[in-house]
């Protein structure tokens, strides 16, 4: 079970908070399928919100295909998001991501500073990949035989 | 079409010279959340008292649909009573009456039944006020201010119950307050009020949608067509704040920006539609 938060001082609406906060959590393996989602009455009671902001927000989860409504019984999540990502491979990422974090912080940035960033790089075409970034795939191929040795080879 | 819970056609109450409310239609659906704003004097209060049934109109007409309750800041508790003996006579001067509805919420804020209603916080005293009055099951829940005493938590999760309650019943829910930000995402409908007159009505989600903010260099007039709600000027740069029938979504040509408003926004914009420069309301 999650509990939602509903933050009323910026321009995102709340229907799209509480999506976005199930898309999240499913994103982070906090919600599989078949977990329950809170009751609507619990929503609106703890989050101080409109009953009809979380049935369009259950809605639309549900159109979307992740959840389901059973008669009387509740909502369910009955889809995943990137599920299919390994969780080694996700823990990897995340792991890499929290180094970099730690450098940016260092190197003086602020959180916003992080999140204009990180919004720059997404907004980018895909593109080529730079040599670097070629170099470190090849290494991880060659790296999946041999896990171990990627530690201390992959830093220069 | 949806239900109507209060319906006025030309209301008017007049006080010696002065019309606190003048020419007011409106027509506000059953079983949502009204949030009803307006400045100090606007005519929040003369309004719901009239709706009550407890200040006569001084002319048009109003009908209420239902058992009406009003609920305002000054509580109408005995203090010598307890809190069980309040409930009691809620319960003998209704004819319809749900105890069970009133001692549930009660027990939700952890009220103490055996304790005189004048030994209790102020807020307490709030939460057996609206024990009383849903205990009444009301068609509408009049509810003028009465929850200044509360703290910011408690508030919330009076809110928060209060919506509960009427998602799971059909009572419709009129609410007073001056915390604007407190109503996003609690009120369906937005009722704006001033100096008597009704100034915006309708449902929140299609109000915000119709209106925008546009910021751009230092202009007359707003870059697309609607109806000007809000301008604030600096040397080089203009806001409006537009309501436009074509929807907030509407493409601005650079460089003009176009932004969604909140529903604090909204009240502000219509509250004070010339704001200067640094100037807080």
């Amino acid at each position: 079970m999650i509990a939602f938060h509903v933050d009323r001082a910026g321009s995102v609406p709340a229907y799209a908070q509480l999506v976005q906060q199930v898309r999240e959590a499913l994103r982070l393996g906090l919600l599989h399928p078949g977990d329950k989602l809170p009751t609507v009455r619990e929503v609106v009671t703890s989050c101080a919100v409109n009953a009809a902001t979380v049935l369009k927000a259950y809605r639309e989860l549900e159109l979307s295909g992740l959840v389901e409504a059973r008669q009387g019984a509740g909502t369910y999540v009955s889809g995943t998001l990137g599920g299919s990502v390994d969780p080694a491979v996700m823990g990897e990422l995340r792991g890499r991501l929290t180094t970099w974090v730690g450098d940016a912080r260092t190197a003086g940035l602020e959180d916003d500073d992080l999140r204009a960033l990180m919004t720059s790089v997404l907004a980018e075409p895909p593109g080529e990949l730079t040599a670097e970034q070629r170099a470190a795939r090849a290494a991880r191929s060659a790296d999946a035989t041999d896990p171990q040795s990627s530690e201390s080879g992959a830093r220069p | 079409m949806t239900e109507v819970a209060i319906e006025t056609r030309d209301l008017g109450k007049q006080y010696r010279k002065l019309w606190a409310l003048k020419d007011f239609s409106v027509s506000l659906p059953a079983n949502k959340v009204i949030a009803l704003v307006g400045a100090n004097g606007a005519g929040k209060s003369t309004l719901m008292s009239i709706a009550a049934g407890i200040l006569p109109a001084s002319e048009g007409e109003i009908h209420v649909n239902g058992r009406v309750v009003l609920l305002s800041q000054e509580k109408p508790l005995y203090r010598s009573f307890r809190v069980a003996e309040m409930l009691a006579f809620g319960r003998h001067l209704n004819r319809t009456w749900d105890h069970q509805r009133a001692l549930t919420w009660l027990s939700r804020f952890d009220i103490p039944l055996d304790r005189p209603c004048g030994k209790l916080s102020g807020g307490q005293q709030t939460q057996v006020a609206m024990a009383v009055a849903l205990g009444a099951r009301p068609s509408v829940l009049l509810l003028d201010e009465p929850l200044a005493n509360l703290d910011p938590v408690a508030r919330r999760d009076v809110i928060g119950e209060l919506l509960a309650e009427v998602a799971e019943s059909d009572m419709t829910v009129v609410l007073s307050t001056h915390v604007v930000a407190e109503l996003a995402e609690v009120g369906d409908h937005l009722l704006l009020l001033s100096q008597g007159r009704s100034r915006l009505d309708g449902d929140v989600e299609e109000l915000l949608a119709q209106h925008t903010r546009l910021i751009g260099p230092r202009a007359d007039t707003p870059p697309i067509e609607g109806e000007v709600v809000q301008t604030q000027h600096t040397e080089r740069q203009s806001t409006f704040v537009i309501r436009t029938l074509l929807g907030a979504d509407t493409p601005v040509a650079e460089p003009w920006q176009a932004q969604p408003v909140t529903l604090e926004d909204l009240v502000l914009a219509y509250l004070k539609p010339n704001r200067s420069l640094g100037e807080e309301l």
